[in-house]
């Protein structure tokens, strides 16, 4: 896995720590190409891998980089499912079980029709995870995937209602189908490496804030160390700036500490911060 | 404090029933007995694979299990019976909002729950949110001093076209930007400042739904002087998710308050001075002041509700958000769709008032017209 994992909160308008700030972010990026540009700009400075939602904007990203494939040979794709917001307005306007059903394939052929039909009338949860997952990954077909993530609201969500199996279905359909390593984005690290650990899937890579204020670090920073020291997962940190409470230097001097700490995603929407973040994650990483 | 664990059962499995149950389910101090909804579908998968006791009807769930609590998350019309039935059984509560579509049913239920001493919430989230609360500790200061003006915003994405076949599109089930939304900012209100003592200029008014309304504007008096402004609309495609923002003026400033961010503009520092305040805008986050959980799904806050809810019960506090603050929020509610159905004072000056350049266009004076014809018969002039 690459060191350095480019985000993409600010292309969505997303940001933790002021909304204010999220909305100006939201009208910059509004033209696809603005997005492109900045992704361009990565490119240029040695990023090789995009960590994205399935927000459907997204899908006009993937259509262009593989359109200009020539030119970005080895540019990966992190995806991140489901985009929680979509999920949550159809629950809202259809009801549960209407939620699924609208997200269920209906354009491909009357197999996938059926099949869809029929896992929900049979409460086929693991055919439904399929296809709600291939669903979401239909934009980035042709792309190279090697990691697929599942969304944190998702993952915490099935977390807390105990339902492991899931991790099991998303770990199973996403090396099967996809040939790629699945992912698990959460808030609640230390508890979902031991539920993950009690299924049986070892060494998970598992993607979540550490940042030295332990914002969004369920069970403290103590558990958070103690994991990281353990090295029983593959880690990502993300938020490591804290949406912004923290200076550069001093959050990734924090980060960069960690041997067991595998990569670092992070967002910018101007070359120049990228360029000063990967040098100093760069420079501030032990050589091993 | 004693670490006994309080059994407690989820009543309605939906959006909130389900984050709710997600949340329970981790709390050290809880356990997750059952669990009830009329979807046996949704009981099965739950059942299945989660391995939860589930039922089919409430009222069967609470005379078999043994609980001390119970989370009310069906639609709003079924919250009076069920709120009801759980007091009987001398069971503290935690309902969604909105509460009781009828503030006088709400009241009652306060009172019921009140007389047994039964701990009694309701899931007004925003009282939970960081910001808000340190605002509301810097209005208890008195740092921006008296206060003369409020205006409460709630902004979303929900309804932006012409479908919909849920409770959330009828208005008898509490559906609507009224109660749906508008309630929120209400409640935040409430909070704050305090409840008002007057609507006036109330609108409703739908954008793309049928039955319910999709936005909501209201003037607010307040005691003392403070009046307030309410403009909530659901059918704003860009805002990403539900925004909630208040900003309140007074003598000595202005605070501007939104899930993540507390803006302060202070004109004099009182004496002593404000811990880390200066003069001008003073600007906090959500990074800093948001104290973690336990555990977290989609925020703080609704991990933070819940515990507060299980400390109120281990303490014998009042909640924070109560059947009684639900049900003001009601009947403020309920005062502004009374006051969405008065008579309104017209601009136009009509036709005898025009000078000779000006032409109105031809349906206003028709109208002119027959609103001259009408008011000579209603004087009773013909």
């Amino acid at each position: 896995m690459d060191r350095v994992l480019f985000g993409d909160n600010q292309f969505f308008g997303v940001n933790h720590m002021s909304e204010e700030k999220a909305r100006a972010q939201a009208v910059r990026f509004q033209d696809i190409a603005a997005v492109i540009k900045v992704l361009d700009d990565a490119y240029a400075e040695g990023i090789r891998a995009f960590m994205c939602t399935t927000h459907e904007r997204m899908s006009e990203v993937c259509g262009y980089f593989r359109e200009h494939r020539e030119k970005y040979p080895d540019f990966k794709f992190f995806p991140c499912l489901p985009y929680a917001h979509k999920y949550a307005n159809a629950a809202a306007e259809l009801g549960m079980i209407g939620a699924v059903r609208s997200f269920l394939p209906t354009d491909n052929a009357l197999g996938a029709l059926l099949k869809g039909g029929m896992s929900l009338a049979r409460k086929d949860i693991e055919g439904l995870a399929g296809l709600l997952i291939d669903a979401e990954m239909k934009m980035f077909a042709g792309l190279e995937t090697p990691v697929i993530f599942l969304q944190n609201v998702a993952t915490d969500f099935l977390l807390g209602l105990g339902f492991d199996e899931a991790f099991r279905m998303f770990n199973d359909h996403v090396r099967e189908h996809y040939e790629a390593e699945p992912g698990f984005i959460t808030m609640n690290a230390p508890y979902l490496l031991q539920r993950l650990a009690k299924i049986g899937l070892k060494n998970p890579i598992i993607c979540a804030n550490i940042n030295k204020i332990a914002f969004r670090m369920c069970g403290g920073i103590d558990a958070y160390e103690q994991m990281i020291a353990e090295g029983r997962c593959r880690l990502i940190a993300m938020s490591v700036f804290a949406s912004g409470a923290l200076p550069p230097r001093e959050a990734l001097e924090y980060v960069c500490r960690f041997a067991h700490i595998e990569a670092i995603v992070f967002g910018a929407s101007n070359r120049n911060n990228i360029a000063q973040t990967k040098h100093l994650i760069e420079t501030l990483t032990p050589i091993q | 404090m004693e670490q006994t664990t309080l059994r407690v059962a989820i009543i309605g499995l939906g959006k909130m029933g389900l984050s709710h149950q997600s949340i329970v389910n981790t709390h050290p101090q809880l356990k997750l007995v059952s669990v009830c909804d009329s979807s046996s579908y949704i009981l099965d998968v739950l059942s299945r694979y989660t391995g939860v006791k589930t039922y089919s009807d409430y009222k069967r769930m609470l005379a078999e299990e043994t609980l001390d609590c119970v989370f009310i998350a069906t639609p709003s019309k079924y919250h009076a019976e069920i709120v009801t039935a759980a007091l009987e059984r001398n069971l503290h509560v935690f309902c969604e909002k909105p509460f009781a579509l009828d503030p006088e049913i709400g009241y009652r239920l306060a009172d019921l729950a009140e007389s047994k001493k039964l701990v009694n919430q309701v899931g007004y989230h925003y009282r939970f949110v960081a910001a808000f609360n340190e605002a509301k500790r810097l209005l208890e200061s008195n740092l921006i001093g008296k206060l003369h003006h409020v205006h409460a915003e709630a902004y979303g994405p929900v309804v932006l076209r012409t479908k919909g076949s849920t409770w959330r599109s009828q208005k008898s089930e509490g559906g609507g930007c009224l109660f749906d939304y508008s309630c929120h900012a209400i409640d935040l209100v409430n909070y704050l400042v305090g409840r008002p003592l007057a609507v006036s200029g109330t609108v409703l008014n739908s954008v793309f739904s049928n039955d319910v309304d999709d936005e909501i504007y209201s003037t607010f008096e307040f005691p003392n002087g403070l009046f307030g402004q309410l403009a909530t609309n659901w059918s704003d495609e860009s805002f990403r998710k539900m925004s909630v923002k208040i900003s309140i003026w007074g003598t000595n400033g202005r605070i501007n308050v939104d899930r993540q961010e507390l803006q302060v503009y202070v004109r004099a520092l009182p004496e002593p001075s404000g811990i880390g305040l200066t003069t001008g805008w003073n600007v906090s986050y959500t990074t800093q002041l948001t104290p973690p959980v336990w555990f977290y799904v989609r925020g703080e806050e609704y991990s933070a509700q819940i515990d507060h809810f299980v400390q109120c019960v281990k303490t014998g506090a009042v909640p924070r958000s109560s059947f009684r603050s639900a049900s003001d929020t009601s009947l403020v509610a309920n005062r502004m769709r009374a006051d969405a159905d008065k008579t309104r004072t017209i601009v136009d000056l009509g036709e005898s008032h025009l000078s000779a350049s000006d032409t109105l266009p031809e349906s206003r004076r028709t109208r002119s017209f027959v609103r001259a014809l009408v008011d000579r018969f209603r004087v009773g002039g013909i």
